[in-house]
């Protein structure tokens, strides 16, 4: 029910929303003091509350580092949990202000939708999950013909799903949820033998499951899914925050700027990692930004470089254990790669 | 003389702007003019902020290939067909459920009504605590309780509960021989028809016979051997077209036969608990709207209580049930939306995944506003038409 809630919401936002009084985010952000950060309902890894309350994992720290470039301080984030069906009209009506929530970046969400996707912060692919124990003998998603396969409605997952199996000349029963909590009860009692959704994400649910050690994911991964942070169209200042906050953590982790040496390298020998650092004279990268020259510090302080990010949420340093592979930086193999700052 | 002339013309004009025709003319074109003012002001900026905000508009977006699939599809559908056949196939599931609830709710709702006025105690009080338990929990609460605490309970596909006939019961629905109709089975329904037809000539000769003569006739007997009689004769001479297909089980699920889903199962059983509680109060209340005195009278005509209940109390009792009755079948049609929240793919939750993955809000919710009004338009039409059937004729 809520989606239709915020989808008239949304619609009434559109209808009063008074076109000539159209400020810009950052104005709007910083006179209220806080951003407005769409998540997801509960993803381990990616964004979901711990013990406390709090929210952690990779797409709520990327809000984190937004407000410590804009505000110095990594903890003035509001988050909003936002369904599959929920996040796109939360965004567009305004009701968040950025989306940082397991997004998949399409040409569809880029134009008609009109957000505007910042970059990749996960790049991940779509993968099939069943519970081994209950189905001894099937090791690949070409064997899944029949199956009942539950899935999150509303997400690229649901129509990747229809077009694997089409291609595969296979049949199964969708068993579609709204939300990603659903789907797990759903999963967890048996409704249905096949869970699909993005890798990542069956590794995150695996743990929540009664006994996750019965299930395995198949090797097949039947997607791309660049997953990242979106923001409106229409506000290139706040698009440029955004999309180069992400790169300043990239960077951090390219010059080897962490949480614990930062204020150390401020005084490094580098012309580089000083220029980064906003340590430069009469700099004015942070202020043509729009944020203050010191922000690349005020980011690696409140949540570390991307590296560190990766690590302590879905990483070596989390329950989840997921190998660098293809998120790892350029020099090392990997696709994530940042345009200098300078 | 000059003032008396002043003093007339001025009561004239002023009287003009009292005049109470004038001023409620007045008054109505003002409110008229506010209010297409607001709306088309209301239109105009979504339209300015849509643009503004490069978010396609339109409804160009249903001629689009859909992509996904939908788990019941009443009529054909795959992930080929378009974005407005989603729609549709979301818009039959809802009409789907919200008919056989209807149904349901209402025989429970009458059962348990006429239980609750019953002589009996046991029956009265068991009637009576259903009627408190479903009208005070929240009907989202009844779907969760049907489907979580009742149908995910059931065994997995491999330990299926055997039921008679080769049917199956297990946590992913219920599975029950589906009749394949062979070479020659067309007779069967022709004789189905004939029956049905022969039944209420039957009926309607034997009624007015008894109104001439007094004589009664055996309807029920005579009705239900046509109505059986005819279609297992013609059944027996068009040589056994019939065959039925058998659930069976495959890797993952039972196969074949036919399916009723669970998700389906709890929404509908969950609605029709729900709504016949509201329906038993208000044949109560139209019970007892009746007059002692009817009940009295048809005792003394020599009546027994079930032709008292069926001939004069329940006639009289239906013009007082009818218009609450409306709205009660207008309650189920739209809770049937909290389907959402089990993944029954009615016209929410179809709708919503459209409106998701074209990203046109405005449209979307637009949409469905206007099925469900259409809907519940076309209910109250059809309840009105028994309405106007059933109130009393005055002479």
């Amino acid at each position: 029910m809520k989606h239709i809630a915020i989808g008239i919401l949304g619609a009434a936002t559109l209808g009063l929303m008074a076109s000539a009084a159209s400020a810009t985010t950052l104005d709007t952000v910083k006179a209220k003091g806080f951003i407005q950060c769409g998540v997801s309902t509960g993803l381990a890894g990616f964004s979901a509350p711990d013990d406390k309350g709090d929210w952690q994992g990779i797409d709520a720290d990327f809000c984190r580092a937004v407000a410590a470039a804009v505000f110095g301080d990594g903890t003035k984030v509001k988050f909003t949990p936002l369904s599959a069906k929920e996040r796109f009209t939360a965004l567009q009506s305004g009701e968040v202000d950025i989306l940082s929530r397991n997004t998949t970046w399409t040409i569809n969400r880029d134009t008609a939708l009109g957000l505007n996707f910042v970059g990749t912060t996960y790049y991940d692919g779509q993968g099939f999950m069943i519970n081994a124990k209950k189905l001894p003998g099937v090791n690949s998603a070409l064997q899944l013909s029949g199956a009942a396969v539950c899935v999150q409605s509303g997400t690229t997952t649901e129509l990747n799903l229809a077009d694997y199996f089409k291609a595969n000349k296979m049949e199964y029963s969708p068993v579609v949820f709204e939300k990603l909590e659903e789907v797990n009860a759903a999963y967890n009692a048996g409704r249905c033998d096949v869970y699909t959704t993005d890798q990542s994400g069956l590794y995150g649910i695996r743990l929540t499951l009664d006994s996750p050690a019965d299930h395995v994911v198949l090797p097949e991964i039947i997607s791309k899914e660049p997953l990242g942070p979106a923001v409106r169209q229409g506000d290139d200042q706040w698009y440029h925050i955004v999309k180069w906050t992400y790169f300043a953590l990239l960077d951090a982790e390219e010059l080897g700027i962490t949480k614990a040496n930062v204020d150390e390298m401020k005084n490094s020998a580098s012309p580089e990692i000083k220029r980064v650092l906003g340590q430069e004279a009469d700099t004015k990268i942070g202020t043509d930004l729009g944020v203050s020259n010191d922000w690349v510090v005020n980011i690696v302080k409140a949540v570390g470089n991307y590296g560190e990010m990766f690590d302590r949420n879905v990483g070596s340093g989390s329950p989840l254990k997921i190998a660098r592979g293809i998120n790892a930086l350029w020099t090392k193999g990997g696709l994530q790669y940042a345009p200098p700052i300078r | 003389m000059a003032s008396q002339e002043v003093l007339r013309e001025e009561t004239s004009r002023s009287s003009f702007f009292n005049d109470p025709k004038v001023r409620s003319l007045f008054f109505q074109t003002l409110v008229v003019i506010v209010l297409f003012g607001s709306v088309w002001w209301i239109v105009q900026n979504v339209i300015d902020n849509l643009q503004r905000l490069h978010i396609a508009s339109g409804f160009g977006f249903l001629n689009g290939r859909a992509g996904f699939d939908i788990s019941d599809t009443p009529i054909a559908y795959t992930s080929d067909s378009t974005y407005g056949r989603a729609i549709v196939v979301g818009l039959i599931n809802t009409i789907i459920v919200a008919a056989a609830g209807v149904i349901t709710a209402t025989i429970i709702g009458f059962v348990i009504g006429i239980g609750r006025l019953s002589q009996n105690w046991l029956i009265q009080k068991i009637c009576t605590v259903y009627v408190e338990i479903f009208r005070n929990i929240p009907p989202l609460l009844v779907i969760f309780f049907w489907y979580s605490g009742v149908l995910a309970v059931l065994p997995a596909p491999r330990d299926s509960y055997h039921l008679p006939l080769g049917s199956f019961l297990n946590q992913r629905g219920f599975y029950f021989p589906r009749a394949v109709w062979g070479e020659g089975s067309w007779l069967i329904f022709v004789a189905l028809i004939v029956g049905i037809a022969m039944a209420w000539f039957v009926a309607r000769k034997a009624r007015q016979r008894q109104m001439a003569t007094g004589q009664q006739f055996p309807v029920l007997w005579t009705s239900v051997a046509l109505i059986v009689g005819l279609p297992l004769l013609a059944y027996v001479l068009s040589g056994f077209p019939l065959s039925f297909d058998l659930p069976k089980q495959s890797t993952f699920n039972l196969t074949g036969g036919f399916q009723v889903k669970p998700e389906f199962l709890s929404l509908y059983l969950a609605l029709s608990c729900y709504t016949a509680a509201f329906i038993a109060e208000i044949v109560r209340a139209g019970i007892r709207g009746v007059s002692k005195g009817q009940t009295e009278a048809a005792a003394a005509l020599g009546l027994r209580s079930g032709s008292i209940l069926r001939l004069v109390v329940v006639p009289q009792a239906m013009r007082i049930v009818i218009p609450p009755l409306t709205s009660q079948y207008l309650n189920l049609t739209k809770n049937s939306s909290l389907a959402i929240a089990i993944g029954y793919p009615d016209l929410t939750a179809t709708a919503g995944t459209v409106l998701n993955q074209t990203g046109q809000a405005v449209e979307g919710v637009l949409i469905m506003m206007i099925a469900y009004l259409i809907l519940s338009l076309v209910t109250s039409a059809v309840m009105n038409v028994v309405n106007a059937r059933m109130a009393l004729v005055e002479r």
